[in-house]
């Protein structure tokens, strides 16, 4: 791994050798991505955070409304519990997918026969949209002409979607089922950049596959995890999707996490201002979250694409 | 090195497949019968009689005309994307200013805003800017939303390229355009194509500005069109999953022709 000033250094002593000035792309090569991401990401961004102060019904302009925002979310029930019901789902999440997606990941890299038919597989809920694959699992879970009405001795009642608890299994069920391929694909890539000799090395030493598990490949993945998991929590926070189609937040609102109240509030009680609000605490727990992936990854003084993954 | 076969592995690797298998056989099993048959078979049943009748049907109830909105939102995100990238890697690459390494920070701290946060004002500035309902204000925030991403994968490639062969141009007294052209974009294909695929498979796939931003059917596009027909006709199972196999038809023929690139388009999904 190189550090960030070290090809910089050797860049500009070869510089210095070869005597000749590079030309280098001045800031207007930069310009057009940046005004545009400005104005598309960044601006809004700023507007949630004015909008949060305002009254707005979607259709006028935004009244002034001071702290009111602020003071009814404090004292909505909802908005409390789907900020739990976001994290618990995250949480869950991770725990099902970090192991999954470990063990699929580590035996996938070392399978070269197997994996060409196995791969192209378990690729296919890569290539279908949040949407498909929920809509898919409606579907298939269907209270009266899915799976469960046919397996009642598994399922209860068959009604997946009527009781709490089932209705978060299904959806971090569905989760999974949607982003454990992408997460093997993580933990494949990485295993495979392990060193062999470790391998040989811990042979030589009588050590048993589990223990090479555990001494060799675990602690050579952790800089994986800590990526693959940081994606996990952002993602599983920012579920919305998945809410809004296989549950609508229901039954009541049990299943209504953060996310898909925002948009309830918003988009559907023509509460725009109250909307922000959410939006707006959901924008700094997914900055302090990124602050610290880009403080632990690294990511801003990456020189190669290849480095920590 | 011989290594005896790690069955409990290969067991648990089955029981995978099989998580993912049977629900895909369970959707296109549905699709090729009638709905009557699926609702007295039930899911798991093979079926008896095969009909195309839902796919036309489909067809016939306008997704069609969604499937060219999404190929427009695709198209125009993809050629935006590739106008302005490329550019922006370069000047981080390359530039030595500080106010380019601002900007690499500006769109690093760009990964983390999620789409979901920005939806409200989003909608107060396509509103405003008179694009409500308009193809146009779908695609600037979806592609606005994978700078980001393309932005990441594109210094990573770029950063490869060794800075012998800048001084080679150089000695020529080339400018920062012929560097572009001649060496920075020849050398960067790889990661061109990455950028290609993920700006195409998140336009493609994109739900929620659609969702809030458009309203109407000529304005529809594919995603929004099975979120409709589920609230509208869920009952209709086998139309439904229909739709949902002609909805990734595009993606799966860009699988089987450009299996590398879409899988290096796939991992920057997650930012990386």
């Amino acid at each position: 791994m190189t550090t960030s000033a070290e090809p910089r250094v050797a860049r500009r002593r070869s510089i210095r050798r070869s005597g000749a000035a590079v030309a280098r792309p001045g800031f207007a090569w930069a310009a057009p991505a940046t005004l545009f991401f400005l104005l598309f990401a960044v601006v809004p961004l700023v507007l949630v955070a004015v909008l949060s102060f305002t009254n707005w019904d979607g259709l006028g302009s935004p009244q002034y409304a001071g702290l009111d925002n602020w003071k009814a979310l404090i004292h909505d029930h909802v908005m409390i519990q789907s900020l739990w019901l976001s994290v618990l789902i995250t949480v869950l999440g991770v725990v099902v997918q970090t192991p999954l997606s470990i063990l699929l990941g580590v035996w996938a890299a070392g399978k070269p026969r197997n994996r060409a038919i196995l791969s192209a597989i378990y690729f296919i809920p890569l290539l279908l949209s949040a949407t498909a694959i929920s809509i898919l699992w409606r579907a298939l879970l269907d209270p009266n002409f899915g799976v469960p009405s046919q397996a009642k001795w598994l399922f209860g009642d068959g009604n997946l979607f009527g009781h709490q608890t089932s209705a978060i299994g299904v959806l971090v069920f569905v989760g999974a089922w949607q982003y454990t391929p992408f997460h093997t694909l993580i933990y494949q890539g990485a295993t495979r950049a392990i060193p062999p000799v470790l391998y040989q090395a811990a042979e030589i030493d009588g050590a048993g596959r589990i223990r090479q598990f555990f001494s060799i490949t675990l602690p050579q993945l952790r800089t994986t995890m800590i990526t693959s998991m940081i994606l996990m929590v952002v993602g599983g926070l920012t579920t919305f999707d998945t809410v809004l189609i296989l549950t609508q937040g229901g039954p009541g609102t049990d299943t209504t996490i953060s996310a898909y109240y925002m948009y309830q509030q918003a988009f559907k009680s023509f509460d725009f201002g109250g909307g922000s609000a959410i939006a707006l605490v959901l924008v700094v727990i997914a900055t302090i979250i990124s602050l610290i992936v880009v403080k632990v990854s690294g990511y801003d003084k990456m020189r190669s694409s290849t480095e920590g993954l | 090195m011989k290594r005896r076969p790690n069955y409990l592995a290969g067991l648990g690797s089955l029981v995978w497949l099989f998580l993912i298998g049977l629900p895909l056989y369970v959707m296109l099993a549905a699709t090729l019968q009638d709905r009557s048959d699926y609702s007295s078979n039930g899911p798991l049943a093979f079926p008896k009689h095969l009909t195309l009748h839902n796919y036309t049907q489909d067809f016939s109830n306008g997704f069609g005309h969604f499937f060219l909105n999404t190929l427009v939102v695709t198209i125009a995100v993809v050629a935006i994307v590739l106008l302005v990238v490329p550019p922006l890697a370069y000047a981080i690459v390359r530039s030595q200013g500080r106010i380019t390494t601002g900007v690499f920070r500006l769109f690093l701290l760009g990964l983390a805003i999620p789409a979901q946060a920005v939806i409200v004002p989003m909608f107060y500035v396509i509103s405003k800017a008179g694009l409500y309902d308009n193809l146009i204000g779908v695609i600037l925030p979806t592609a606005a939303f994978s700078l980001p991403v393309c932005a990441l994968i594109l210094t990573g490639v770029m950063r490869e390229i060794s800075p012998e062969l800048y001084e080679a141009m150089a000695m020529d007294g080339a400018t920062p355009w012929r560097v572009f052209f001649q060496l920075v974009v020849p050398l960067s294909k790889s990661g061109l194509s990455t950028i290609v695929v993920f700006s195409a498979l998140q336009a493609w796939n994109g739900f929620l500005f659609p969702l809030v931003l458009t309203q109407s059917d000529s304005s529809k596009v594919i995603t929004l069109g099975l979120f409709n027909f589920q609230t509208e006709h869920g009952i209709d199972i086998p139309g439904l999953l229909a739709a949902v196999v002609l909805s990734m038809l595009p993606i799966f023929i860009v699988y089987l022709f450009a299996r590398r690139a879409l899988v290096q388009g796939l991992m920057g999904v997650g930012g990386k």
